[in-house]
């Protein structure tokens, strides 16, 4: 028996914490850019602005998520691989890439609209609960992929 | 659990007692000033601006002086100190403040002038410093600077501007002055930027030398004196010490007034109160002796402030009614209620037509917020931390209270959804007892493991999301029954809710749902029929009466279509609630892999000392960033979905006047 479907199934796992991961990266960084700037001129909203920051870090651990439930199904964390034909490999890889690719695109878009939102902080501190909301609603869709990919990863039989 | 209905309470009092009323009501801060209402032209303001300013003026002053305080004393603050809040000074000790608010006005001006020396201060060792390095290059001189030379010589001391040699130097002046006899030139130091000479000719021919030295760019050095540079270092070296000395004891003079700290927060905020209460004053209206001022005050204050007034005072009290458009809005709660209030404030607060929605909230905002962080460990901990911080810092800003009381709340909604789902730092107690003890045990699910079964938590989500949204859907309701716009409520409320009723009962039994839950549905042939024709009377229902504004038929059916439309919005309001679920397996699975991490090196010390670290740092961060996903995901549902059937906001919050202190809050003895 051929391993090509551990190694499908593994490239799945790959795609999904790589890809996320590194949209939360670029989110996350063009965030704290903005936050750094705001801290430059007031330290005082250090807590807030770290705040909004976070929020595009979410699609990194949908990643890590969906990447770890993938190595515990086809049996990787427990030391005896699962024999998988590649079909089951290329189906494990496709309920993947849902939240890679969501999880990359939504990161950065999330990680704008959090400067943007670190912006209203900047100006108007009492804002924080409408700007905070702002981030929130690009985060909807990296939730919607990575509900799609678990379905489908705990759906497809080993 | 409500919005209080205010009242416009106005007073006519005499000017007399126009000071004593005024304090009086800034100690109650029951009333929002408000005179916009009264318009008389024989009445005139007072122009209080001047007065304000100058105590506004003094409170910053004294800010200053506190900073100035603050930097070369520094109060010891807890970590926590944010949370400890404005502390309570007895009213006595303010009284006694506010005799001497002289004396620690002077204060706070000899703190800022002690400042000031101190700068001042610092300049001068700069300088002298500065004077000591330009010393450098001519230390080995032995006469002083200004030195011209004796009877028969004439002496240069200076420096050329770049760097050269003695044979150099002579070579240029034997081409300057070719009939220069006797001369000497000693290079005292030299370096890139500059060569520092002594030359000595006789003296005769000292403007033949002089004119020679100039032309090959030597220039007099600028600080001159009648030492030499070695012994004036020295002096400048004393000076400085001297200087340094001085600095020390003027901030130990500033580290003296540490103790008068307490009493100049209480002065500043005294003056500060008196700031606004001339505020007020600049808008209340006034004749030759009598004095008017109005506003707004909750109604149920508004008898005893009545009767306060009048027994003590002799004036008129007159009370109405208030516009809803108007009125200023004050949530009253309950005990659990009320922690929703900031959240609600952050949205925008309810208008006076509207209905308080911090109560119905509240009970959603504690489930979703356990839903999402769903770990009993964690819940036990977010619990206790908040328990602790209120019960020790029972003086906290209200609205931090009110966050942490709603965060305790939270905690205990997921102590119990932890239990439901079977996650205590997720699978933590499973992976020792297998790493460490070599058993097996699994703490089991009172319900079920999410990842065993995802479909069918996302099912409750879902049916979790239908309650709340249909919860919204008929506050919306309650708000046009209250408005007595009944066709509104029919269709616009009773038609949608038939509707998507219908279509839920039909979805139900269907294929498509079938093989997606995991619960099989099978309804009665009767039970379908039903749900066809509410789905039918509702869809048709919506069509013709949305648009029912319009004259236009076709364009009134063409609207309902559009309204009919907003189903796919129900829809995806519903599809949000999976986000409960997302964020609930979130924390769990990451919990898990850090447990799975922490136990790679297996049983044994070793794998002890592992386990406990990676434990520690990785569910510290677990629990960080899942309860800031629960916080801000809990409020979208309520803001986005829940708010979105119902919610308008846009009232304006209740300003009484108030002391609005920066540092104390007196204890007042005057309360209703």
């Amino acid at each position: 028996m051929s391993q090509l479907g551990l190694v499908y199934a593994l490239l799945g796992a790959a795609v999904a914490v790589f890809l996320a991961g590194a949209g939360s990266s670029i989110g996350v960084g063009i965030a704290g850019r903005a936050a750094a700037g705001v801290v430059s001129e007031d330290p005082g909203k250090f807590a807030k602005v770290l705040i909004i920051q976070l929020l595009p870090g979410t699609q990194g651990i949908y990643g890590l998520l969906v990447g770890f439930i993938t190595l515990s199904k086809i049996g990787l964390l427990g030391g005896n691989a699962a024999a998988l034909d590649p079909k089951t490999g290329l189906l494990i890889l496709a309920a993947c890439l849902p939240v890679g690719i969501v999880g990359l695109i939504s990161g950065k878009a999330q990680g704008q609209t959090a400067a943007a939102a670190i912006g209203v902080v900047a100006k108007k501190p009492d804002q924080f609960g409408k700007a905070m909301l702002f981030p929130a609603m690009v985060e909807t869709y990296a939730i919607l992929a990575l509900l799609i990919s678990i379905l489908a990863v705990t759906a497809i039989p080993v | 659990m409500a919005i209080l209905q205010m009242r416009r309470f106005s007073i006519c009092a005499m000017k007399k007692n126009r000071k004593a009323i005024l304090e009086e009501l800034q100690a109650l801060g029951i009333m929002e000033v408000d005179m916009s209402a009264v318009n008389d032209e024989t009445l005139r303001r007072d122009n209080t601006q001047e007065m304000r300013q100058d105590f506004d003026k003094k409170a910053v002053q004294i800010d200053h002086a506190l900073d100035v305080l603050q930097e070369y004393a520094p109060e010891k603050t807890s970590m926590f100190a944010s949370l400890e809040g404005r502390a309570l000074v007895e009213k006595e000790e303010y009284d006694q403040i506010v005799q001497q608010q002289d004396q620690i006005l002077e204060k706070a001006d000899e703190l800022l002038n002690l400042k000031k020396q101190l700068a001042e201060n610092k300049a001068r060792i700069v300088k002298t410093e500065n004077q000591a390095e330009s010393l450098e290059p001519w230390l080995s001189l032995d006469v002083p600077m200004e030195y011209q030379g004796t009877k028969t010589t004439a002496v240069f001391i200076g420096s050329f501007g770049s760097e050269l040699t003695l044979d150099q130097i002579y070579e240029r002046l034997a081409k300057e002055a070719p009939d220069l006899e006797a001369m000497d030139i000693q290079v005292i130091s030299s370096d890139p930027d500059q060569t520092c000479v002594v030359a000595f000719c006789l003296r005769e021919q000292k403007a033949q030398m002089e004119e020679a030295l100039r032309s090959m760019g030597f220039s007099r050095p600028s600080m001159m004196s009648g030492k030499a540079p070695a012994q004036q270092k020295e002096e400048l070296k004393e000076e400085i010490r001297n200087l340094e000395q001085e600095g020390a004891q003027i901030e130990q003079t500033i580290q003296n007034y540490a103790q008068d700290r307490q009493s100049m927060k209480i002065a500043s905020d005294y003056f500060r109160a008196r700031a606004q209460r001339y505020e007020v004053l600049g808008e209340v209206l006034q004749s030759r002796r009598t004095f008017l001022i109005s506003g707004y005050v909750p109604e149920k204050d508004v008898a005893a402030l009545q009767k306060r007034m009048e027994e003590k005072y002799d004036l008129v009290v007159d009370v109405e009614e208030v516009d809803p458009d108007e009125m200023p809005i004050l949530l009253k709660n309950n005990k659990f209620t009320c922690c929703v209030e900031p959240v609600v404030a952050s949205y925008g607060m309810p208008t006076a037509r509207e209905i308080d929605p911090s109560a119905i909230m509240s009970v959603f905002y504690v489930i979703f917020f356990g839903l999402m962080l769903s770990d009993a460990a964690y819940g036990v901990l977010v619990a206790i931390a908040c328990g602790i911080a209120i019960k020790k810092f029972p003086r906290m800003d209200e609205t931090m209270q009110k966050t942490l009381r709603l965060f305790l709340y939270g905690g205990i909604s997921t102590i119990f959804w932890g239990i439901m789902f079977g996650g205590i730092f997720g699978d933590a107690v499973t992976v020792v007892a297998r790493v460490f003890f070599g058993r097996e045990i699994t703490i089991p699910a009172v319900w079920f493991a999410p990842l065993d079964d995802p479909m069918l938590l996302l099912m409750f989500c879902m049916l979790v999301g239908v309650i709340h949204l249909f919860v919204g859907h008929g506050i919306k309701g309650y708000l046009c029954l209250k408005q007595k716009q009944y066709l509104d409520f029919f269709c616009d409320v009773v038609l949608w809710y038939v509707f998507l009723i219908g279509l839920i009962m039909m979805l139900l039994p269907s294929q498509i749902f079938a093989s997606m839950s995991p619960i099989a549905f099978s309804f009665p042939p009767a039970v379908n029929t039903l749900a066809k024709a509410l789905a039918i009377i509702g869809a048709v229902g919506i069509l013709l009466m949305s648009g029912r504004a319009n004259k236009n038929p076709a364009l009134r059916i063409a609207l309902g279509a559009y309204d009919l439309y907003n189903v796919t919005g129900w829809l995806s309001d519903v599809l949000s609630y999976s986000r409960l679920l997302a964020l609930g397996l979130a924390t769990g699975v990451i919990a898990s892999v850090v447990n799975q991490m922490g136990s790679m090196l297996g049983g044994g010390i070793p794998g002890a000392i592992l386990f406990i670290i990676v434990f520690i740092i990785g569910h510290a961060m677990n629990m960080a960033i899942n309860l800031l996903g629960a916080y801000v995901h809990t409020n979208r549902l309520q803001f986005v979905e829940f708010f979105g059937k119902f919610y308008d906001g846009g009232g304006r919050p209740f300003q009484p006047f108030k002391a609005k202190t920066k540092y104390v809050d007196v204890k007042e003895e005057t309360s209703l």
